[in-house]
This record gives structure tokens, sequence and C-alpha cells, in this order.
């Protein structure tokens, strides 16, 4: 009788050292999760920045004024420059 | 020892020398009615913890560890139809002091305080001196200027995550696109007209926090956070630079007062562009006056003058009264009706019906007018949508005047045929031109981009005399016609010119709305294109010499970034090349 006791007692002792191991495991698990969340949140905002940043440089304007001044380009409407090609497409 | 020894061994617990006194009852049992009332003490105030002040306890509790934390959704993006950004929200982060805490920082911190926040130290004493328990420092900072504030540890100084609202194409396309302000709330434009689903909703999470401030674990159910919904606009952000810019050059170049251009896709009755002149920068709004906030294009109604014309010569078509070759006597270029004379700007002779419109007759078009019914002519008019409100959803809009047939009088129904005595907004008359370019069926406006197939719209004209229109409108940019610098090179374009009296205070001013509306290229209709020129006062004032041109520009554009393929034949390429 006293053996048996003294089984369960070992036994109830190891199963809250279990309980306080995992529960700890979880919460190490959990930080990490929240951590690698936040990250996700850091890099959707970067995202959202860097689109803005490209909208910013590839405004109409902008594209205008580097075509015509710095890569000397025109529209191809001067004559005899525009040639249509039946059938394209 | 050894009696000791003997004694214990010999020891019974009956014969112990405490038992063997006698002494009185009564002390026995006052020991044991104190321990019983310290253990009914002891009940009582379990109760009292355990029980009736249980809430207030359990809560102070949860204060220690238990955090609610918000978790916040961002407002949803504006694009245009190729996914270009139109709006976008970022987040930036609002710093904010508890003035009785952030007394406690030295000198030397409160400047460099200052330079992070680039505001001027005498600015935030002041603002520190308040008598207040929050005060707000700045508002929409950079997240690494906030960073750079919460490295330096700074007492009494928080910072708070708040969202700032950026449109990268600016003036360009502020009235379509408009604007929020504070809490996200649209005011202007799409930001209001699909404010509701715009809108993110901030979610909810109960959380316990260690002593380091980590989150250890969740407590009961989230809320997750919805994120606004993004909006896809009809529009396409390189027409719609191109209207802009054409439209600004233009109202510059003739000393207007205000424009609008509208672009829409013929067959699907998309707006593709939208632009006003003057505007403003949405994303800088310190300086804002009414003028430059008003979408003309929508809210303002003009009489249109002889854009409408064409409606009431098909008019004349559909039943069947002309036809494209009948001949009317338009000489001597005046009209009496009853006390009033209608006159041409240039007298002509005999025209013919396709003539009446080319020439833009105001005389011819009386004639086929007054053939006709009131009534019928009112119903072809509210057929087309004209003195109803487009219901877009923008702010602002409006229908314009068309009155019931019941009262004309003929006057009015000559004036009403070549567009006076009735108003329209310039995004009504370019709507209503979709029956020309579709066989006659009228196209319901969308704003934003048509992804289901396409709605059928409601036939207005018979097929033959919208085919037949489209002719007459052709012939207008063409040699002979009243706007031949609309036109485009390489594609074969129409549409006819207004220039209409503008009314002040009731009475007809010398002023003039110049307008244009057209359609190319006219093989197979794709585009619809609609100019309006508000005051033009450089001497000319003429639909086609002031609308003409930025029609020819924004559809050569429109119609190159759209890769329509040019459909006129070699002529009109010699033509072109003659002209230019």
């Amino acid at each position: 009788m006293q053996r048996v006791n003294l089984l369960l007692l070992l036994l109830v002792v190891f199963c809250a050292l279990g309980v306080v191991t995992s529960q700890h495991r979880a919460r190490k698990l959990f930080q990490a999760l929240e951590a690698e969340q936040e990250k996700g949140r850091q890099l959707d905002v970067e995202y959202g920045q860097l689109q803005l940043e490209m909208s910013t440089w590839a405004t109409h304007p902008r594209v205008e004024q580097i075509a015509r001044d710095r890569l000397r380009m025109q529209l191809p409407v001067a004559p005899g420059r525009l040639e249509t090609l039946a059938g394209g497409r | 020892m050894a009696v000791g020894r003997r004694s214990v061994r010999g020891h019974r617990y009956v014969d112990s020398p405490v038992l063997a006194l006698a002494l009185q009852g009564w002390r026995s049992r006052t020991v044991g009615l104190l321990l019983m009332g310290a253990f009914v003490a002891l009940l009582v105030r379990a109760f009292y913890l355990q029980v009736i002040n249980n809430d207030f306890l359990q809560e102070k509790g949860d204060s220690r560890y238990l955090r609610d934390i918000e978790i916040s959704a961002s407002r949803g993006k504006v694009m245009d139809r190729h996914g270009d950004m139109l709006a976008v929200s970022t987040p930036m982060k609002s710093i904010w002091a508890i003035p009785v805490d952030a007394r406690n920082m030295t000198a030397d911190q409160k400047r460099r305080l200052a330079d992070m926040l680039e505001v001027k130290p005498r600015e935030l004493d002041a603002r520190l001196a308040a008598d207040k328990g929050f005060v707000f420092l700045k508002r929409q900072v950079p997240p690494q200027v906030a960073d750079q504030v919460a490295a330096a540890k700074l007492p009494g100084v928080h910072q708070e995550r708040e969202y700032r609202r950026y449109y990268p194409a600016g003036e360009m396309t502020a009235h379509l696109v408009g604007f929020t302000g504070v809490d996200d709330k649209g005011l202007e434009g799409v930001e209001l007209a699909f404010q509701s689903s715009l809108l993110g909703r901030a979610g909810a999470r109960t959380v316990i926090r260690d002593r380091r401030g980590n989150i250890v674990e969740d407590v009961g159910a989230t809320r997750p956070p919805q994120d606004g919904k993004d909006v896809v606009l009809a529009i396409d952000s390189k027409i719609q630079y191109i209207a802009y810019s054409q439209l600004k050059a233009a109202v510059i170049e003739h000393k207007a007062k205000a424009g609008g251009v509208v672009v829409l896709d013929a067959r699907t009755g998309e707006i593709l562009a939208l632009a006003n002149w003057p505007t403003y920068n949405p994303n800088n709004r310190s300086a804002l006056s009414g003028a430059q906030l008003r979408n003309r294009a929508v809210t303002d109604t003009f009489e249109p003058g002889s854009t409408l014309k064409p409606f009431t010569v098909a008019l004349g078509l559909d039943k069947g009264k002309y036809r494209y070759d009948s001949v009317i006597d338009c000489a001597p270029g005046r009209l009496t009706i009853g006390k009033a004379t209608i006159s041409d700007a240039h007298p002509h002779g005999k025209l013919s019906v396709a003539e009446v419109i080319q020439k833009s007759s105001n005389v011819g078009t009386t004639k086929i007018a007054l053939s006709m019914p009131a009534e019928a002519m009112w119903s072809i008019f509210d057929g087309l949508g004209f003195g109803r409100t487009p219901e877009l959803g923008f702010p602002g809009e409006v229908g314009g005047r068309l009155r019931p047939w019941k009262n004309w009088k003929p006057i009015e129904q000559a004036t009403m045929s070549y567009g006076h005595g009735i108003s329209v907004s310039l995004i009504q008359l370019a709507r209503a031109y979709t029956v020309f370019a579709n066989d006659g069926e009228l196209k319901p406006l969308s704003l934003q981009r048509a992804d289901q197939p396409l709605v059928r719209g409601q036939q207005i004209y018979s097929p033959q005399t919208a085919r037949e229109m489209r002719a007459m409108l052709e012939m207008v940019v063409g040699p002979g016609g009243t706007a031949p610098k609309a036109a485009v090179p390489g594609y074969r374009v129409g549409g006819k010119t207004g220039t209409a009296h503008k009314l002040e205070a009731g009475a007809y001013a010398n002023k003039y709305i110049a307008s244009f509306v057209g359609m190319a290229p006219m093989s197979d209709p794709r585009l619809i294109v609609a100019v309006m020129v508000d005051e033009p006062s450089d001497g000319r004032y003429y639909g086609g010499d002031i609308a003409g041109p930025v029609f020819s520009q924004v559809m050569a554009g429109a119609l190159r970034s759209q890769g329509i393929r040019p459909d006129a034949p070699a002529a009109n390429m010699a033509a072109a090349k003659e002209r230019s």
C-alpha cells in the first residue's frame, strides 16, 4: 500500500514538472510567434512605403520630363515617321 | 540518568500530570469558543473576499498582468485600373507627453527633443507648460524620427501609431480621388464615395504580459482587424495625366477661368480620366480655396450649346422626319420665332442635314426641332440622362436642369435644340455621346474598373441613326467643318463643337464656354473625350479653336496608350503631314 502511494506521489511530482516545462516552452514559442508576426507587420509597412516611393518616382510628369530632357525622346507624330503595319496582332 | 531512562520508558500518557490537574471546565470551553470564533472570522473574511468583493479584486489582479491591445487596421488603397497607386496610407507616429513627467527633462534633453521633432524649443516649452494631463508634441512624425525619440528614453514622452494618407499622383487626380480628414474620414471624391469599404476596422486582443513587457499568452477570443478594402478605379493614370496636362496648358494659354476633361471608354462607360482645372495638391492642403476644390466636371452645370445639336438632329432622323441628305433652307441665317430671333454665327444657304451638323447651324437645328412635338424632345433628353444626377457617389453631384415639356414655349424648344435653356454637367454630356458610339445604346457610367461582363444600356436611337450621326460627326473634324483642329493624325475621329454664351444673373453675357465632345476611332468607337473650357479670354472663344486642339491631343495620347490601331486611310496621313 505504502509503495503504491509513493509511486503515485512520484508520478504527481513528475507530471507537475512536465506541466511547468511545457507551459514554459509554450510561452517561449508564443513569444517567437509574436516576434515573427511583428516582423511580418514591419515588412508590410516597409512594403507599403516602398510602393509609395516607387509610385512617387514613377509619376507621369517625372517620366515625361526625363524622357524629353535627358533621353531626348519625341512623340512619333512628325510627318513620315509613323508607319502602320497591317495585320499586326 | 538511569532513573531518567526508566521513567521515559515507563511513561504512559494517561499518567500525564497535566491531565491529572483538576481544572475548571469553563477554561477549556472558553479556549474552544475563542478558536471557533477565529475560524468563523476567517470564514467570513474568505466569504467577503471570494464572493462579495470578488469582482473588484479580480480586476485589480488582472490589471497587474492583463492588457487589452488594439490591433490597428489600415485604410484601403485607391488604385487605377493598372494597379498604380492613387492613395496609400502609411504608418506614422504621433509624439505625445504627460507634461508633469516631461518637465523633469534636463535642458540638454529638451534641446535634443526639439531638434529631433524640428520644433522651436520655445514652442516645446509652451506645450509642456500646459496644465493638462496630455499634450501632443508633434503629429505625423516619420517612423525613423519616432525611433530616435524612443531611443532617447525621455521621461514622460510617449508615442502612438497613426496613419497618414499619401496621394502620389497629387494634383493630377485631386478632384477624383479626393482626400481624408482626421481619423481616416473621407471628405471628398472617391475617399468619400467609397468611405465605407475603404475604412478599416481595428481588431482587439487581450493578452498576458510578463514583467519585461513581452506578450506571454492570449486570453479569450481575439477580434481580428479588418483592413479596408482596396478600391480599383476605372481611371487610367496615363490618360489622366495626358488629359490633365493638356487641359492645364490650354486653360493657361487661353487665360481661361477653369476647365474640365472627361475621357470615357465608349464600350463600357468606364471613366478613364476626369481632370479639372484649377486644382490643388491633396498632400498639402494648407492654402485651399473653394474654386480649387470644385470637381467641375461633376458638380458644375453649364449650357452646353451646340454640343447638344446631334441629339436633336438624331431624333429628327430617328422619327423619319428627315433623312441624311434632306435639304434644309437656312438662308438668310436668321429665324424669327415669336419675338425672338435665332441666328447663325456665319449665315448659310441651303444645307443638307449632315451639313447642319458639320457647320453647326442654329437655324437648321431649330427647323428640325420644331417639326417634332415638345414631348418627344423632352423624352429623348430625359432618356439621355439630362436633368438627373449620374449617381456616381461624388459629393455635390448635380443633374442639371431640364424643365418639364408641358411648360415649353416654341422659342424654348428652339433654343434647347441647340443647347441653350438647358444645363448639363460635362460628365453627363460625355455619357450622352455613348449613344452614337454604341449604335444608339446609352451606357451607364462606372467609376470602378468593370470586371463583370458589360452592362447593357438603354437603346435611345436606332443603330441606323447612330451610324449616320457618326458619319456627320466625322465631317465636323474634316475640311469645311467647325473643328479641323480636333483631327488626330492617323485616326478617323468625329465630334461636335460647342460655343455657348454664359448665363450671368439671368442674362447672356459676352463670356463663353468653349466645348468639344468627340469619339475615335470612327470605324469602331472606343473612346469618348469631352473637353470644356470656361471663359477663354485671349480673343478666341470658338469651341473648335479652344477645346478642339485639347481634344486632339488627349485623344491622340489616349488612343496610343490604349494601343488602338490607326484606322485612317493613307490620305488622312498625308493630310496630317501637310498640316504639321
